[in-house]
This record gives structure tokens, sequence and C-alpha cells, in this order.
């Protein structure tokens, strides 16, 4: 048996648990860059709040309803996270960390009543931690997502549980549930399926396997065998060592200057470079992209990216920058106006692993890269903070970072934002 | 509660040191045989980090049970509260540090300061205990 477990409205609960009098307002996030809506909580979707409004055009509306807008703080997402996967693993032999708010437990061998267990499971989250959860139980993860997404409509089950197998009449529910609202069917393969008569999740339960997967893959006839019942997706209990890594923004305005791009790019680099001697891996290719913002309507949209590959395996941030710098100078284009550039490390492979090129000789694949040197501004940014230590040519610029005006407190990971309780 | 055995999320790496003192050539310490690692605050106060918050603590009203303005408090939300613990409470709204006194079965909340007035939680009205207050780092030293 399979349990998911997902957390309510998770970046308005995290703001909410630490400060409980908003616990039955509307509630919602904005993100810092563009100040969309990010997350709503069920009382903020109830006054018709709607994912993704600018905020601007609700002002109107969350002033009528009293609503509480946050600032995103990916800094207390990620720490809240961090402690509520750790309650979790508490409490199943096998635990994968879907994304920064689900995770998927294995219930083998656990002898309890499931859905008490999960009452419990989501009882000791949300007082250790004070964020609520909804738990789906089923033979597999497919159906644990779907009983899940029943418990956060309050559709089926109780309190914070719906186990998929205690369900009277749950190929009502598939009925009514339209195939793109599964796990894995996305907008396009739904539309597929709708031209082959499937429209809802029953029918698609009911198509052949063998049929879905000539037509569509193996993924996709797992998902028919998983939804009735029988488990072909694995948990995934260590993550797959990573392809590529990518470090990309939307600018907090749009830039045109040369030395403002450089800047940010080489940012990016640095941040990808630490990514990368964290995971103890090398690059062998790096790209870098910009474009112009695709909802312009004054110019015809701009895109564009440049690929570069290196001599040697590398996880110098200089070399890193410089290589970023060199593929930026291909692709700018003067007069334009940028929204966004990413960089991405590719072909990544571990220490010793890597082949030597022939008009060179080298034990493995840290010569050039001056280890020592990353290791010590590794460990004074860890300490005094990030970019501590940086390279110059990021100094270029600030103009490529997010708006800061709105920022909320990270409460759990600085002390000068720690929450504070009157005495 | 099954003790599953999950890996260990570190706050930070503790280095545990092989040898305590370096072994140069041919002279061997003599506490060589005795090993142990360093004293580790986050070991010896927290016992539950996911559910354990640093709170500031604004006000002079809890003084007489050590506690004074500005000091940071260890707050474990894990812990069921008892009689007599320092808690923190949403009272009104806001996170308040008060002492939970059960007199006659009723729940209170109490200043340690002569110059505050206890709380009483009525009939009717929820006491939310937010967490249970284990420790409060005050700077002796003034900076």
């Amino acid at each position: 048996m399979i349990a998911l477990v997902d957390c309510d409205a998770f970046y308005c609960s995290c703001h909410i648990a630490f400060a409980p009098a908003l616990t039955n307002s509307a509630v919602c996030v904005a993100s810092n860059n563009d100040g969309c809506l990010i997350s709503l909580n069920r009382q903020a979707k109830a006054v018709g709040l709607k994912m993704g409004d600018p905020l601007f055009k609700v002002q109107p509306l969350i002033k009528k309803h009293n609503a509480k807008v946050f600032s995103s703080s990916f800094y207390l997402y990620g720490d809240m996270s961090r402690r509520v996967m750790q309650v979790l693993s508490k409490f199943a032999p096998g635990i994968e960390f879907y994304s920064i708010d689900e995770a998927f437990l294995e219930f083998s061998g656990i002898g309890y009543d499931l859905t008490e267990y999960s009452s419990d499971i989501a009882s000791t989250v949300k007082q250790w931690t004070g964020i609520p959860v909804s738990i789906g139980i089923a033979p597999t993860k497919t159906l644990a997502k779907v009983a899940a997404r029943l418990r956060k409509k309050n559709l089926a089950g109780t309190g914070s549980v719906c186990e998929w197998q205690k369900l009277n009449n749950s190929n009502q529910f598939l009925e009514a549930m339209p195939v793109t609202d599964l796990w894995g069917i996305s907008f396009r393969l739904g539309a597929r399926l709708n031209r082959l008569g499937i429209h809802n999740a029953k029918q698609f339960k009911n198509a052949s396997p063998a049929y879905i997967r000539s037509h569509f893959g193996v993924v996709l006839e797992r998902t028919v065998r998983e939804l009735n019942g029988v488990p072909c997706i694995p948990l995934e209990l260590a993550p797959p060592p990573k392809q590529q890594i990518m470090v990309s923004r939307s600018f907090g305005e749009k830039l045109t200057h040369f030395d403002d791009i450089r800047a940010a790019v080489s940012a990016f680099a640095t941040r990808a470079g630490e990514k990368l001697r964290r995971q103890s891996l090398y690059a062998q290719a790096l790209n870098v992209f910009v474009q112009t913002s695709p909802f312009d309507t004054e110019k015809s949209h701009y895109a564009n990216s440049a690929t570069l590959f290196f001599g040697r395996p590398c996880q110098d941030t200089q070399q890193l920058s410089k290589a970023a710098n060199q593929g930026l100078k291909q692709i700018f284009k003067p007069g334009l106006k940028y929204q966004k550039a990413g960089v991405m490390l590719l072909d990544l492979i571990p220490k010793t692993f890597g082949q030597a090129s022939l008009l060179e000789i080298y034990e493995d694949n840290t010569t050039g890269n001056n280890v020592p040197l990353m290791s010590v501004i590794d460990d004074i940014n860890r300490r005094y903070g990030q970019d501590t230590v940086r390279l110059g040519i990021t100094n270029l610029s600030d103009r490529w970072k997010m708006k800061q005006s709105m920022l909320s407190p990270a409460y759990t990971t600085r002390w000068t934002d720690l929450p504070t309780a009157i005495c | 509660m099954l003790p599953f055995i999950s890996p260990k999320f570190e706050r930070r790496i503790i280095r545990l040191p092989l040898f305590l003192s370096r072994v140069p050539a041919g002279f061997p310490s003599p506490a060589d045989d005795h090993l142990e690692a360093e004293l580790d605050l986050n070991e010896h106060l927290i016992k539950h980090p996911a559910a354990t918050f640093f709170v500031r603590c604004k006000g002079d009203s809890m003084q007489e049970a050590g506690i004074f303005n500005d000091d940071i408090l260890i707050v474990d939300r894990s812990l069921t509260p008892r009689d007599n613990d320092i808690v923190i409470a949403a009272v009104g709204g806001e996170l308040t540090v008060k002492r939970l006194v059960v007199k006659l079965g009723q729940p209170w909340l109490y200043p340690a300061n002569p110059n505050y007035k206890p709380i009483q939680i009525k009939e009717g009205s929820e006491l939310h205990v937010w967490g249970v207050v284990i420790n409060a780092i005050h700077n002796v030293r003034q900076s």
C-alpha cells in the first residue's frame, strides 16, 4: 500500500504556521518578481481569487474580503518542507520526496489500520510543524494521488485521510474525473485521449493496456494498470543523479544593457557551479540562453542559446563564468528588452570518469579546476552567507535581481527574522 | 509511533576527529585510546529538530522565570504541554510567552512578574498552545 501525503496550500500554510490567527482567514502568497498569486488557501479560493491572478488586478477583491497577502519566501518554504519530510520519514520504511510539498510513503508491512495510522501522521505533522496535510492511501501511486485529491476537494474520505479501498463507489469518482486530472496526463495527452473517446478516468481505466501502450507508450500503459490496482511505478527512494543542472531567472525588470545581463549570467554560472560541486560532478558542456518576453507586443519574441564544450571536465566557477560570458557574446543582440536568461550545465560526470583529450595527460578531473580554492570559497560562503566571496563581474550590476521590497521574513533560517512572542 | 530508522538530517556536519591528537612519526599520544566527539549544543538542546523553532521574546513579563526581553527561546512543538510548563500561546491572535497553570481543572496563563496579571482561559474559548519553551538563550555579556 502506498500513501501520498500532500500539504494543504503549502506556501500559505508556512506563513499561517507563525500567525495562527489567520487559520480561518483568506490567505494568499504572491511571487516577488511579477506579483502574481502562487498559492491560495481554501478561504481565498472561496472568495474568487485564483492561481496566477496578478496582484494589481485583484486588489479590490482582496480589500473587500480582507484577505491577507504574503510575499513569497523560499528560504522559509524550503526549511518547512525539510521539517515536514523529516517527520514523515519516521512513519514509513520507505519514503520518496516527490516535490516540495508531497511525499509518497511505502506502507507495506504496517499492521495497523491504515486510515487511523494516517490520521496520526497528519496530526503529528500538524502539531510538530504547523502544516496541515491531506493523505491518500491506495495500492498504487496513481490511485493514491487520486485519493488525496478527493480528500482535498472534500469529495471523499474524512478528516485528513481518504483510503481508496474503503470507498464504496470508487468507480463513480473515476467517472466524474476528467482524464487530464490524472497524474502524468498533460493537457495535450488528454486532448489525444479525448479524440479516441476517452474523456474520464473510468474510461481510461477500462482501456486496453496493450492498446494504450501501442499508441502512447509504456509510461501511460503503467498508468492504466495502476488505475486497476496493479502497482507498476516503484518509489524512488534515492533520487537519480542529475543529468543537467539549470539555473535561470526572470529579471526583476527588463534589461537592455550587455553589462546587466553579463552580471546575471555570471551569477547563474556561480550558482550552477555550487550545485555541481555539492554533488561532486563535473560538467563537459555549458549552455547559456537569453530571451525577450514572449508577451511583448512591441517587438517579435527573440530567444537564442549557445552551447560551449569544455576541453576538460569543469567544476571551477571562473571557467564556468567565462564560458557563459563567451556564449552570451554570441547570442546578445543590442536594442532588445530581455526578460529572462539562464545557464545550463550539461553532460555531467562524476570525479573519476573522464576521457583524456589526446593532447593532455591528467589523472582525474580535478586538473585545472583549482579544487583547493573552490573548496575554501564554498566553505566561506556556507558559513557567512551565499556570495560572501564572489566573482567581481557579478558586481557589474544588480538590476537582474528580483525586487526585494516585499520579501517575507525567513522565520526559520535567519537570526534577524525570528518570529517574536510578546512576553 | 513506529520507530523507523531514517537517514539522519544533519543541521550541520559534525566533524568527528579520527584522532584527538596528530600522530607524528613514532610518538603516539596517551589520549589516542580515548576518542570522543566534540560537544555539540545542537544535540544537547534540540531533541526534535523538525519540531524545534527559535522565537524571540519581546517584553519583561517573564523575568522572574529567567526569561528576559530579547532572549531567544527554544520552542519544541512536539511536546504535550504540562501543568507549569512555560509555553508560547496564541492569545488574541498574537504569540505570547506565559506559564501554563491548571487551577481546579481550568487553564490559566501566568506571567512571572508582579506587574502583570494572569489570564484565565474561559469556558468556550480555545487555548491554542503553539509550543513548549524548553530553553531561553540569554546574552550575559552585553554587546
